[in-house]
C-alpha cells in the first residue's frame, strides 16, 4: 500500500552533503529529500555511501560539507549568534532532536550487561524519564510485537542472531522514533533467520507511520515496504523511483548490473 | 635452630602475638585505605585521560607518567622526610596511604583508560542511537562493561600494593613487617621470623585474590562471557 507523499516540510533533507574519510569521498554533494511517513530503500554496491547516509542522520558521523535537515530545521548544524549562522551542532542542540531518530544496526549491538527487557527499557527510563513500570509495560508490548514475549529475562548473548535483531528492533521502537534507520539489518544473519526479522519489519511498516530509511540487499523486502528506491553509485543517486519501476525496468546499465550481481 | 632456640622463639611468638595481630591490622588498614585512594585516583586520572579537552588530557597523562615513572620508595620518603621541611607534616600512616594511593592509582588509571577503550565503539553508537548523552552512555553502558575488564588487572595491583606495604616500617609505622622484625630481633630466629612473615603475606594475598576472583566471576557472568546460568 503506497503512502501518499505528504506535501509540506520534508522529514529529511540533505543539502549538497559531502562526506569524506581522509581522501576518500563517500558522499559527493548529495541532495536528498524524504517525506514524512515515506519508506525509502537505498540500494547500490558496497562503498557507495548508503550506510554513511544513515550514520549521518544518527549523528554517528559529521558531514564534511553541506547541511542535513530533519523536520525542516538544521540537524547536522545549528544556528548560532545574531545572524543565525550555521555551525556544527553541539551535544546540547542534538540531544532532544536525536531522540526522534532510531537506528537498527547490522550487528544488533545489544547491551550485553543487561537482560532483554532491560535492553528495551534502558533508554525510555533514563532518557525519556519513564518510571520502571511504564517502561516495562511499553517494553513487554514491543517484545510481544517482535514475538519474544517469553524471552524478557534472557541474556542477550543466549539468543539467536534473529532473536537478537528482533530485540534491537523493539529497543529502537521503545523510544517511539519518528524516523527509523535500518542498516543492513539482516546481513549478519544466517539465511534461515532472515525471514523472521523481515516479517517483524513488515509488521512495523504496516502498523505505524514511522518514516523509514533502509539499506538492504533484500530486494523482495524492499519491494514490499518501500515507496521509493534510490540506486546509489559512488556517493551519488544514480536513479530513483518506485520499487516496481527501478527493480523491473531500471534505466541505467549500472543498476541492471548491480541487480544481477545480488540475485 | 636448636631445640632451646625453637622453644625461645615459640614462647616469644606467643608473647608477641597481640603485637603481631596489631601489625597485621595496620597492614590491612594501609592496604585498604591505599587501595580506596588508588581507586579514586585511577578513575579520576583514567577518565581525564579520555577527555576531549587537550589540557585536561595532557595534565592527566603527565600526572600518570610522573607517578609511574618515580619510585614508590622515593615518593614515600619524599612525603615523610621532605614535605615537613616545606612546612607540611603528615602522619606516617597518611604518608603511606597517600604514596600507595597515588602510585597505584596511576597504574590503575591506565587500567581504567584501557578498559573503557576496549568496550566496542558499537556499544556507544547503540547508546547514541537511543538518545543517550555522554554521561549516561559512560555510566550506564560503557563503565558496566569496562568494569568486567578492570577486575583482573585491579586484582594484580591490589596484591602488589599489599606487597609494597612493608615500606611503611621504614617510616616508623608498626605494620606487620615491623612487628615481625621486632620478634626477630628479640629471638634471633631470623629464618623462622621471616618465614612466618612470608606465610602471613601469602595468606593475606590469597584471601584478597580469592575475593577479587569472586568479583571477576560475577562480572563475567553478568556479561554472559562464561557458561552457567543466565
Amino acid at each position: 500500500m503506497p503512502i501518499e507523499t505528504v506535501p509540506g516540510p520534508e522529514k529529511v533533507r540533505f543539502d549538497r552533503v559531502t562526506k569524506r574519510f581522509g581522501d576518500q569521498t563517500v558522499l559527493d554533494g548529495l541532495d536528498l529529500a524524504v517525506a514524512p511517513g515515506e519508506r525509502v530503500t537505498l540500494i547500490g554496491p558496497s562503498g557507495s555511501g548508503k550506510t554513511t547516509i544513515l550514520r549521518l542522520l544518527m549523528t554517528l558521523e559529521r558531514v564534511t560539507d553541506g547541511v542535513v535537515h530533519v523536520d525542516g530545521e538544521p540537524f547536522s548544524h545549528m544556528p548560532s549568534g545574531p545572524g543565525g549562522k550555521l555551525v556544527p551542532a553541539d551535544e546540547r542542540y542534538l540531544a532532544p532532536r536525536r531522540r526522534r531518530v532510531g537506528m537498527v544496526f547490522q550487528q544488533f549491538n545489544l547491551f550485553p550487561h543487561l537482560s532483554v527487557l532491560a535492553n528495551v527499557t534502558e533508554a525510555p527510563r533514563h532518557v525519556l524519564g519513564l518510571d520502571a513500570d511504564e517502561a516495562a509495560a511499553r517494553a513487554r508490548d514491543l517484545l510481544g510485537l517482535v514475538g519474544l514475549a517469553d524471552k524478557e529475562d534472557a541474556h542477550p548473548t543466549r539468543l539467536s542472531g534473529g532473536q537478537q535483531q528482533r530485540v534491537a528492533i523493539a529497543r529502537a521502537l521503545a523510544m517511539r522514533p519518528e524516523l527509523l534507520l535500518l542498516d543492513e539489518v539482516t546481513s549478519a544473519l544466517d539465511p534461515e533467520l532472515v525471514a523472521e526479522v523481515l516479517d517483524v519489519l513488515r509488521d512495523v511498516a504496516a502498523g505505524t507511520d514511522i518514516t523509514m530509511l533502509c539499506v538492504t540487499h533484500e530486494m523482495a523486502f524492499a519491494r514490499d515496504v518501500s515507496d521509493r528506491l534510490l540506486m546509489f553509485d559512488r556517493g551519488r543517486v544514480l536513479e530513483s523511483g518506485p520499487p516496481g519501476k527501478l527493480l523491473d525496468a531500471p534505466e541505467h546499465e549500472r543498476t541492471r548490473e548491480f541487480l544481477r550481481s545480488i540475485r | 635452630m636448636t631445640g632451646s632456640g625453637t622453644a625461645v622463639f615459640l614462647s616469644e611468638l606467643g608473647r608477641a602475638l597481640p603485637a603481631i595481630t596489631e601489625g597485621l591490622l595496620v597492614t590491612l588498614e594501609a592496604t585498604g585505605l591505599g587501595a580506596a585512594l588508588a581507586l579514586l585516583v585511577a578513575f579520576a586520572l583514567g577518565l581525564a585521560a579520555r577527555s576531549r579537552l587537550l589540557p585536561v588530557r595532557g595534565a592527566a597523562r603527565f600526572a600518570v607518567e610522573l607517578l609511574r615513572g618515580t619510585s614508590l620508595y622515593v615518593q614515600l620518603f619524599w612525603l615523610f622526610f621532605a614535605l615537613p621541611m616545606l612546612g607540611f607534616r603528615l602522619e606516617p600512616m597518611a604518608c603511606g596511604v597517600l604514596a600507595f594511593g597515588l602510585n597505584y592509582g596511576a597504574y590503575g588509571a591506565e587500567v581504567v583508560r584501557g578498559s573503557i577503550a576496549a568496550v566496542p565503539a558499537a556499544q556507544t553508537e547503540a547508546a547514541i542511537a537511543l538518545g543517550m548523552g555522554p554521561g549516561l552512555r559512560l555510566r550506564r553502558i560503557v563503565l558496566p562493561q569496562a568494569y568486567a575488564l578492570m577486575v583482573p588487572p585491579f586484582k594484580n595491583l591490589l596484591i602488589q600494593l599489599l606487597k609494597a606495604t612493608p615500606l611503611l616500617s621504614l617510616v616508623t609505622v608498626a605494620d606487620l613487617t615491623f612487628r615481625i622484625d621486632q620478634l626477630r630481633a628479640a629471638t634471633g630466629g631470623t629464618a623462622a621470623a621471616y618465614l612466618l612473615l612470608l606465610l602471613l603475606y601469602f595468606c593475606v594475598a590469597a584471601l584478597l585474590g580469592a575475593g577479587m576472583n569472586a568479583l571477576e566471576r560475577r562480572a563475567q557472568a553478568r556479561l554472559g562471557v562464561v557458561g552457567g546460568d543466565a
